[in-house]
């Protein structure tokens, strides 16, 4: 491991590799990357691969928006010898309440403004594109045909590859026990693998930036709250878009091999860091499925597993500096990271290296929670 | 065995196909199941999960014991979402 260096990255997900990879592209020479376990083995590896637009604030649209313009071509830009699998077959939103179908129609305002190609469907259309769908006591539904899936494992090994091509240093297995700090500054990051000293440092650790956060006695409002997703054996293709129920909090798609990924996270639970299944969650997701898709009460599920979000005050992302402490920065797409990943890292390598950024990003500094300047982001599941 | 020899077969991968990825860098369980799909169809690495220890352990030059596993997840085997629901399946 390096000795000193000019940007670590603390975190080696979806958002920590393109983060890194766009510093390289701005000439940054020095950049470590340090993850605690291996390259996409946190919450970027246990997401549902779900990539959208439909979002209620323009912030969140705009970055996604960006980021697809990216995934778009992600293959040539990253120059990949695999596929990303970047798939745009539509986010299908679903509301059952009249409170939620006029969220759906205040963000399709938003959509228009902003040029995200975003249509309300008549519960014929609902029928025509997911046939096997229960329309019984749906009230309106949204569709964006730019929305898709990618290969979070391969999004991630993309980046990876471009950034450590470009001369970046990662270094696995490599975690972050605490900071040296002179004056208000960061001088030195001290892992279980030895010091590094390094005038910047980003976090970009999803879920347990706060604990980072905590090492340099700064408090993060960003929680870890558990999601839970269940993975089927493989059908014929019948759903195309990624179908997102408001009232269920689920989101539900199927995958390019034809297995389906169904998933929800129990905003009750108290928050923190927990990897277990629950049998709870499996009878609450098979009940909710079966009511939204009748057929999937015949389909076998094959693995469960557990992921966190990072949840912010207003669901929105929390980027650039850090008032309190000189050279801390946060990239956290707060439980957005993975679809966000190719906008945030180029915004954060634009912050850091002093040019200006394409999106206004002082928006989502860490100041707007002290300010009170929260702007909510309605649609989240 | 053949380097041809399908060694997952939900996943459809072969002895080559692992090599390849060691030879990548990819040095876990863990990382090589993510990145190939190895062990995640629907017998859950019934047979590949020893084979891929194996590879994993000539490569590494450690004792197959040695080498973690990937964590055993539910349900032990597939279940479908209306035995779970409680509510009658189509025979």
């Amino acid at each position: 491991m390096r000795k000193t260096a000019d940007v670590v990255i603390i975190g080696g997900g979806s958002l920590g590799c393109s983060t890194a990879y766009n510093l390289a592209r701005f000439g940054v020479d020095k950049i470590v990357v340090l993850e605690k376990g291996y390259i996409c083995g946190g919450s970027t590896g246990r997401c549902a691969a779900g990539i959208r637009q439909q979002w209620g604030t323009e912030m969140n649209c705009l970055i996604s928006r960006y980021s697809i313009k990216h995934f778009e071509v992600m293959n040539e830009e990253l120059a990949y010898d695999g596929d990303v699998e970047f798939i745009q077959n539509g986010y299908m939103m679903v509301t059952y309440s009249d409170a939620e179908a006029a969220m759906l129609k205040n963000n399709l305002i938003l959509h228009k403004k902003l040029g995200i190609p975003v249509q309300f469907l008549s519960i014929e259309d609902v029928k025509e594109i997911v046939p096997a769908i229960n329309t019984e006591r749906i009230v309106a539904s949204t569709i964006c045909m730019e929305d898709g899936q990618a290969n979070p494992f391969k999004v991630t090994d993309a980046y990876f590859r471009a950034a450590e091509r470009m001369g970046v240093e990662f270094n696995t297995y490599t975690e972050v026990t605490g900071f040296q700090v002179q004056g208000g500054r960061i001088e030195k990051v001290i892992t279980n693998q030895g010091e590094i000293s390094a005038p910047v440092v980003i976090n970009a650790t999803g879920p347990y930036a706060k604990f980072i956060s905590q090492m340099l006695g700064h408090e993060l409002p960003v929680e870890p709250e558990r999601h839970q997703i269940v993975v089927t054996e493989p059908l014929e293709p019948f759903l195309k878009p990624m179908l997102v129920n408001f009232h269920h909090k689920t989101y539900c798609q199927q995958v390019v091999n034809g297995s389906m990924l169904i998933g929800f996270g129990d905003a009750d639970e108290p928050k923190g860091i927990n990897y277990n299944c629950s049998w709870q969650f499996l009878k609450n997701l098979s009940e909710k499925i079966i009511e939204q898709i009748p057929i999937m009460k015949n389909v076998n599920i094959i693995r469960q597993w557990a992921g966190h979000y990072g949840i912010s005050p207003d669901g929105q992302p929390v980027l650039g500096p850090v008032p309190e402490v000189e050279g801390y920065f946060l990239a956290l797409g707060c439980g957005k990271g993975f679809m966000l990943s190719p906008m945030i890292g180029e915004l954060i390598a634009q912050c850091v290296t002093g040019r200006e950024t394409t999106l206004p990003i002082d928006i989502l500094s860490i100041d707007r929670f002290k300010k009170g300047e929260l702007i909510v982001e309605p649609a989240v599941v | 065995m053949s380097e041809k020899t399908i060694i997952c077969r939900c996943e459809d991968l072969s002895v080559e196909e692992i090599r390849d990825w060691i030879d990548k860098g990819y040095r876990s369980f863990d990382e090589i199941k993510r990145i190939s799909r190895i062990g995640m169809g629907a017998c859950q690495g019934r047979t590949c999960r020893r084979h891929l220890v194996m590879e994993l352990a000539r490569a590494s030059g450690k004792d197959p014991s040695e080498i973690d596993l990937a964590t055993f997840r539910p349900p032990t085997k597939p279940i479908n979402f209306g035995a779970i629901a409680g509510v009658d399946q189509d025979a």
